[in-house]
């Protein structure tokens, strides 16, 4: 059984919403037509034009409140779901120690021309985000931050001679698919320079779609608002949990 | 004057401590020189153009000549002996041509000693000089402009980013800022560029969330917003960027082509950027002293460490580091009304007492710097995506800056870590601005905060702060602090960083005719 609803003003089923826009006509009755035509389109119906404001030369800004008819269906939304348990830092440390009995090496670094090296830091500085600790803060991990700017290069070669479990790559800058373009450099230089026994490859962003794991050639794309604790519950996940104590001792 | 009640006596203290910080920095530039520094005397007398056998034609001539004459015969004794003797011995026309023949592979290099010496000498401070005339004109030429065309009414100065990549898109949506308010316009430059070790030449159309500085567009857009100064009767000042490995060249560029504020920060390319400290601040007494001489107002980027580190346990750092930017500044001979020292609104709202901590410590910059025009800059770190909560912290941002009397004001964006900033986003923004001004902007006259109040308190013990924080840097030393992570977390050691192999220790006879000038009329 389907589970339907609508948007929710102040009635249930009222389908209220409100929408924002600018189009490039000077302010005057038309333009406002013009506003509520294009909310039309949009499905509001009815529409109110409720605010209209001139903007510099030759534009107008506008606030529309509506009623829209559609239906959202539950049950047919897609999402991608947590297929892992978040860990505390403690049980993140005590898995790496019983299972891995060493540490656990991570490599961050923002690539290519990127300097924003904000969304990295909030994931590996001990100062964390969202009230938890980077995982400079865990015990059993050795992190290694590189920065920003890094060649791919020069992040396999700290890969190989860190011998980085996982790779951790942080991509704010999105002009021109800056972003998807230094990702797949970024996978290719792995699989041609370690082919099987790469590392874990993580990117993280505000503007990654999170399905393109497989188009991208990495194993996990996290987005906005993404905390340390949940990267590294995704670390013991991906490298450490599904491993017997027996077998890495064997290696 | 003071609302605060700040102990004079502290007050003495952490300046003095702040100026025995730097004192061993500032010897370390005077005797040391970079490739920077050393490009930008020669920009300064006149050489351009790039060399076109090279890569894509990308690499300037200054990079070319100063490579040369580093692998010839080394820089310790500094560039232009080497050049200026060349030019004057090996019959080339001008610097140009000497360029190109360096180019080619057909130039030797010497240093020039006794009489040859002194006629190589002469001749570098002769094309140096024109080249520092040329400075000194934009600066008259500003003041000139200032006085006709008016300055804003208002302060704080308004200040608004334009960054398309494209220098004939960024001219439009400057002018649009411009007729919408700002006061000034900073163009962002393009990510990557303060790491490349030259400065790209020519108009540029492409560049990655930012403009690419280079001379061209410089004075492209200084030349749009005198248009435009004219068209709103205010003066529009331009901004950009001296900072990166390129520091000393951007801000000879700006001095050149009348820039009018330059972002330029003591730390920041060591701490952010991962450039070398002693690179960092050998450019950057360079560069200041260049931007003295302009006339040109530094902005300072204490604002960055705050969103790295918290606003409220290491509100002590941004006091410390502008008091070291300051000390910096003075030595370099940047007055008071030229430091834009830097701040933000960064404490997480969700702490209860935000607002009156963040008036804590605006006031205590105000009033620890009475004459600076401040920078004050918006929240960013605590811009979630919720646009509606986004433009009420930004409209409190701008009641903080408009109550304690803030210099410069970057215009926050509802839309900040969601979009590049829309046609409306800026407007709704600088109406958020402009409501604040009209409807309290006289609220500093009635405003003091209570004599022994959480805000003077809280002003009180950050100062305290920043005394202690500054005699473990004077016992330690400034590179060690670095090292060891004192500001916004990250650890730079003295001997790592990108751009240390520019770095070159001066030897006895080494001479920059640049700085010779620069350092006798300060």
């Amino acid at each position: 059984m389907s589970q339907l609803v609508r948007p929710y003003g102040d009635t249930t089923g009222d389908g209220m919403v409100q929408l924002s826009f600018t189009l490039p006509v000077p302010h005057d009755a038309r333009a406002e037509g013009a506003a509520a035509q294009l909310a039309a389109k949009l499905g509001m119906d009815p529409a109110l034009v409720v605010h209209a404001k001139p903007v510099g030369v030759g534009f107008t800004f506008f606030v529309v409140y509506g009623r829209v008819n559609h239906l959202v269906d539950l049950d047919a939304v897609e999402v991608i779901e947590r297929e892992y348990p978040l860990l505390s830092a403690k049980d993140v440390n005590a898995t790496i120690k019983k299972t891995l009995r060493r540490k656990l090496v991570v490599l961050g670094a923002c690539i290519g021309t990127d300097a924003h090296t904000v969304g990295i830091d909030a994931i590996l500085n001990v100062k964390g985000f969202a009230g938890e600790k980077g995982l400079e803060y865990y015990r059993e991990m050795r992190v290694l931050n590189l920065g920003a700017q890094v060649g791919v290069p020069e992040l396999v070669k700290s890969a190989r001679s860190e011998r980085a479990d996982a790779v951790l790559v942080s991509q704010v800058v999105t002009q021109r698919d800056a972003h998807l373009r230094n990702t797949r450099e970024l996978s290719a230089a792995f699989r041609e320079a370690m082919g099987e026994h790469r590392p874990l490859l993580v990117v993280g962003g505000p503007r990654f779609d999170l399905t393109m794991t497989e188009e991208l050639g990495v194993d996990r794309i996290f987005g906005r608002g993404t905390t340390p604790g949940e990267v590294a519950s995704y670390l013991i996940h991906a490298l450490v949990a599904n491993r017997s104590p027996r077998m890495e001792a064997d290696r | 004057m003071t609302k605060l009640g700040l102990p004079a006596a502290t007050v003495r203290r952490a300046r003095k401590l702040a100026g025995q910080a730097v004192a061993p920095v500032v010897e370390l530039a005077r005797t040391h020189t970079t490739v920077s520094v050393e490009r930008a005397v020669l920009r300064l007398a006149g050489m351009t153009g790039t060399d076109p056998t090279l890569g894509d034609g990308e690499i300037p001539w200054v990079n070319r000549v100063v490579d040369t004459v580093r692998e010839q015969v080394g820089l310790e004794n500094g560039v232009a002996l080497p050049v200026w003797h060349q030019l004057r011995t090996g019959g080339h026309a001008s610097l140009d041509e000497l360029a190109e023949k360096v180019g080619s592979g057909s130039v030797r290099f010497a240093v020039p000693e006794g009489k040859d010496a002194d006629r190589a000498r002469r001749a570098a401070l002769a094309a140096t000089k024109r080249g520092l005339a040329r400075v000194d004109r934009n600066r008259r030429e500003r003041e000139r402009l200032i006085k006709r065309i008016g300055d804003p009414t208002q302060r704080p100065w308004i200040y608004l980013i334009v960054a398309t990549g494209d220098i004939y898109e960024d001219i439009p949506q400057a002018q649009a800022a411009a007729r919408a308010g700002a006061d000034v316009v900073a163009v962002i430059r393009s990510t990557g560029q303060s790491l490349l070790d030259y400065v790209p030449e020519g108009a540029t159309r492409q560049g990655y969330a930012g403009t690419y500085a280079t001379q061209e567009n410089f004075r492209l857009m200084r030349a749009a917003l005198d248009d435009v100064s004219r068209e709103v009767g205010r003066y529009v000042r331009l901004t950009n960027y001296a900072s990166g490995l390129c520091m000393p060249e951007i801000a000879t560029l700006a001095g050149l082509e009348r820039l009018d504020m330059m972002l330029n920060d003591s730390m920041y390319g060591i701490l952010f950027r991962d450039i070398n400290p002693i690179r960092t601040f050998v450019d950057q007494r360079f560069s200041r002293m260049v931007h003295a001489r302009a006339g040109i107002i530094i902005n300072t980027g204490e604002d960055n460490y705050l969103t790295t580190a918290d606003a409220v346990d290491e509100a002590h750092t941004v006091t410390v580091s502008q008091l070291i930017n300051e000390a910096f500044a003075h030595e370099a001979g940047l007055a008071d009304w030229q430091l834009g020292l830097g701040h933000a609104f960064e404490i997480n709202p969700d702490l209860p007492e935000s607002f009156r901590l963040e008036l804590a410590h605006a006031m205590l910059a105000r009033e620890l710097f009475p004459d600076a025009p401040l920078k004050w800059m918006p929240p960013t770190k605590h811009m979630t995506g919720d646009v509606f909560r986004g433009y009420l912290l930004d409209g409190f941002f701008n009641l903080v800056g408009t109550m304690t009397g803030q210099g410069i004001l970057l215009v926050g964006m509802m839309t900040e870590a969601v979009v590049t900033p829309w046609l409306s986003d800026r407007d709704l923004a600088l109406q958020n601005v402009r409501y604040v001004l009209n409807a309290a902007g006289g609220l500093h006259e009635d405003f003091r905060p209570a004599r022994d109040g959480f805000i003077a308190n809280r002003a009180r013990q950050v100062l305290g702060e920043a005394v202690e924080l500054l005699e473990r840097i004077v016992d330690d030393g400034l590179l060690d602090a670095i090292a060891d992570g004192t500001f916004g977390i990250t650890k730079r050691p003295a001997d790592r960083g990108k751009g240390l192999d520019g770095v070159v220790r001066r030897a006895d006879g080494y001479h920059n005719p640049a700085l010779e000038l620069m350092e006798a009329q300060a």
